[in-house]
């Protein structure tokens, strides 16, 4: 039986169903099931979230000041990103102004984890989907080391004494039985086509890349004092400025503000000369493998991000780009407003929870998290261990997000098409270099490549602009303003009696707001609408499928028991660090249960 | 006499979690109720996974503090050392974030920056499955014993911790005093205003993933 569903893709559930299960266990776990046809064509997705994360209703009643530090703990990648937002809802709400200077320093502090975020995700989660480090033990050094001068001459570390030692490491790690970090790969998979040089370059990199994102993250903590829990504030940044202070603990001197600099140096610099040239290098080995775009060629949304003056969260002063293109549409980027309430809005006919009227979705103002767990009639399994999910009911703990009743992917894919059809002059630039070294057509962009690009075009993006806010902020100081935080309205007796505001965000994985309200100096109502609940919704009453579900429609997979393609597209979306699943066929039984990285 | 060794005493856990959060708040106690030397560093390492290796590649010594799930009576404590803590933590599945820090301990190991000394101060859950919960009695019963169990550990290398004439205040916390135990336990809606349970398949819980490592 095929299904046609009003954002265009064609659902055939009668082939073979093979279930991920989980894919993910940060922010939630995830699973995955997908009906093959008799070529092993994905005909069929569909994408669960199965864990209940209440955190809307343990804030209730709580100090709206504190909320960040609950947000925080959400989950242990996006940490920053959370507190940022949460901060920027309760401002919002209050109507407090910030200072300049702690504009930039959250700037630098989000760009930072954008970096970060990026590189970690690159090389720790996405490359071995395409990278096969067993392979880089039949490696030549030689042969590597001129594969490395040839694809980045300015990076020093290319001899091939190097790539020796580095391959005598990895074959004393693999034969001492632990593997690590590449322990149940399918490493004998014909998806993986990279040359055994390749895979050493590549995975000698994932060393580096481990290695060097240490450094990366001590920018927050320079700003966030503790570690690894930076301190967020209501109003600013909790760390004072003193340029002619001394030592290291303390206040934000000149000497801790060149200890960023050369951060930031250091990171444009592993960017440009290891990430981005992987990246085109191992791309030019997969570019006929163009699947994975989804709702990418027809739906994508962004919020913006990075306000290039304080307070003013316009479209125009957001560096990061805001909008949505609908039905592939690039001539047309619409303005997103979060406080409309026919804009953005939650359904639940497919999530498990409870509307007095499902047949409507709810602004996240307004938002109501009340479970509902059960299964549809054709499920398999029980409540407690489910074999197959029923997709035709309730079937996930994520709600269903849309924009003016839109199913939309989010992420750096989609922040990097609307910027490009807005014709903002970094990002088309970026993205041109990238076609043409590659020499593929635009459209190669919506696809799992793509997604995987642009995660590195933005990084690369992101750590020149925390140069920039760097700048700004040395600027502001030598002209003598080191204020970098507003407490004016710090004390509750200075709040109206009511409020609501909300605080958005680009989370490294995709648009992130936080919406609450406060009543008599409490929070009242708050509702996190993630980049995971956009890109991971289920269906909605129109039967339109989520970004993942679509990411997967139509792709061929070379062996169904073992998913590669599967976790490659859905890893694009930079859904977790670490992760695991076991696949069963369709009568339940299970083949194969693995870790995956 | 040689170098001082670095050591590192880590609570890991999502204290968002109920028991999870046994690691953190252990840590936390120990911070009120002792001073230590520059060269020992107490911290609340949260789920933060990937960015704590760091920490563990400088650590010649490390303590960790966790809720681990060893199939034993409800707050239970175990002590392990060295090679059996990976090992052990490979063994069954315990909490979402104990896969991340299994793999920051592989990880040291791959840089060959591996702690000499490792010990897990691991204490049975009660309750994993109560958001926004606090610590069962019996797992916070355990934080003294456990505490404890530290203090012991690191006077076997010479390592002295100083009693405080009295415990630092209850707000004072490794990371952010929003969170401190108190006030958290305190500002927690009714069980009425909350849904006080989790997914069905967590809460009766699933067969599927323990028995596979």
């Amino acid at each position: 039986m095929t299904i046609q569903t009003p954002n265009g893709f064609t659902l055939d559930t009668s082939g073979k169903r093979i279930v991920v299960d989980p894919v993910t266990r940060i922010e939630g776990h995830m699973r995955c099931e997908v009906n093959v046809d008799s070529e092993n064509i994905i005909r069929n997705a569909v994408s669960t979230g199965t864990m209940w994360r209440g955190l809307e209703v343990i804030l209730k009643g709580r100090d709206p000041r504190d909320a960040w530090a609950f947000t925080q703990r959400i989950c242990g990648v996006c940490t920053g990103t959370h507190a940022l937002t949460s901060v920027r809802c309760v401002e919002d709400a209050l109507g407090i102004k910030i200072p300049e200077n702690a504009n930039s320093i959250r700037n630098i502090m989000q760009l930072c984890l954008q970096v970060h975020d990026h590189l970690v995700h690159f090389y720790h989660l996405h490359a071995l989907d395409w990278v096969n480090p067993v392979s880089a033990l039949k490696a030549d050094p030689k042969a590597t080391s001129e594969l490395q001068q040839k694809v980045s001459p300015a990076h020093p570390k290319s001899s091939p004494g190097y790539f020796r030692d580095v391959q005598n490491r990895l074959k004393r790690f693999v034969e001492s039985g632990q593997l690590g970090p590449f322990k149940n790969g399918y490493w004998d998979n014909p998806a993986y086509l990279l040359p055994p040089e390749a895979n050493l370059m590549a995975t000698t990199h994932y060393l580096e890349a481990l290695d060097f994102q240490t450094t990366i993250m001590r920018i927050r903590t320079i700003f966030g004092g503790k570690d690894p829990h930076p301190n967020w504030l209501v109003g600013g940044v909790p760390c004072a400025i003193n340029v002619d202070g001394v030592g290291a603990v303390g206040a934000i001197n000149m000497e801790r503000l060149n200890m960023v600099r050369s951060i930031i140096d250091q990171s444009i610099r592993f960017v440009e000369d290891v990430y981005i040239p992987d990246l085109l290098a191992v791309a030019s080995f997969y570019k006929g493998w163009l699947y994975g775009g989804g709702l990418s060629s027809k739906n994508v949304l962004s919020y913006g991000d990075i306000p290039d003056n304080a307070n003013d969260y316009s479209a125009a002063n957001l560096l990061s780009p805001r909008g949505a293109i609908i039905n592939g549409n690039l001539k047309e980027v619409h303005d997103v407003d979060l406080r409309n309430p026919e804009e953005i809005q939650e359904f639940v006919p497919h999530s498990w929870y409870k509307y007095a009227d499902e047949k409507k979705g709810l602004h996240p103002w307004d938002g109501v998290t009340q479970p509902a767990y059960g299964l549809g009639p054709n499920a398999k399994g029980s409540k407690t261990n489910i074999v197959e999910i029923d997709e035709s009911a309730k079937y996930s703990w994520i709600k269903a997000p849309r924009w003016k009743g839109n199913a939309m992917e989010v992420g750096p894919l989609a922040r990097y098409i609307v910027g490009y059809a807005q014709g903002n002059k970094e990002i088309t630039e970026q993205i041109n270099f990238v076609l043409k070294t590659l020499d593929v057509p635009v459209t190669a962009l919506f696809s799992t490549l793509g997604r995987t690009a642009a995660r590195g075009l933005e990084c690369q993006w992101a750590a020149h602009k925390m140069s920039y806010f760097l700048d700004k902020l040395i600027a502001t100081i030598k002209a003598g303003d080191s204020s970098t935080a507003n407490v004016d309205n710090w004390d509750p007796s200075t709040w109206p009696k009511e409020a609501k505001g909300v605080g958005f965000t680009e989370a490294p994985r995709g648009a992130l707001a936080h919406w609450i309200r406060i009543k008599d100096t409490k929070i009242e109502n708050y509702q996190c609408v993630v980049p995971t609940t956009w890109n991971g919704s289920p269906r909605d009453n129109e039967g339109n499928i989520g970004a993942f579900e679509a990411s997967l429609m139509n792709t061929k997979m070379e062996r169904p028991e073992e998913p590669v393609e599967i976790l490659r597209t859905l890893h694009s979306f930079d859904p977790c660090l670490a992760c695991s699943t076991h696949v069963m066929s369709e009568d339940g039984e299970e083949l194969t249960r693995i870790k995956v990285r | 006499m040689e170098g001082m060794p670095e050591v590192l005493i880590l609570g890991i856990g999502n204290l968002l979690w109920a028991d999870e959060g046994f690691g953190v708040r252990a840590v936390e106690a120990l911070h009120r109720t002792h001073a230590f030397a520059p060269n020992v560093k107490l911290m609340d390492g949260g789920t933060q996974g990937l960015y704590l290796i760091e920490h563990v590649r400088r650590a010649d010594i490390l303590v960790v503090f966790d809720a681990v799930d060893y199939g034993l009576p409800p707050g239970t404590m175990k002590l392990v050392e060295d090679a059996d803590v990976p090992r052990f933590l490979g063994a069954k599945k315990m909490s979402l974030h104990q896969t991340g820090f299994q793999e920051v301990i592989a990880t040291a190991d791959l840089f060959g920056d591996l702690p000499r000394h490792l010990f897990l101060i691991g204490v049975q859950p009660e309750e994993l499955e109560d958001y926004g919960g606090s610590l069962r009695d019996t797992v916070k019963a355990q934080i003294a014993p456990a505490n404890a169990a530290a203090l012991s550990y690191l006077a076997r290398f010479g390592i002295e911790a100083a009693p405080r004439p009295a415990p630092l205040a209850e707000t004072v916390t490794l990371s952010s005093p929003e969170v401190a135990l108190g006030s958290y336990e305190d500002g927690r809606p009714s069980a009425d205003a909350a849904y006080r349970h989790g997914d069905p398949r967590v809460v009766f819980g699933t067969p599927s993933d323990e028995e596979a490592r």
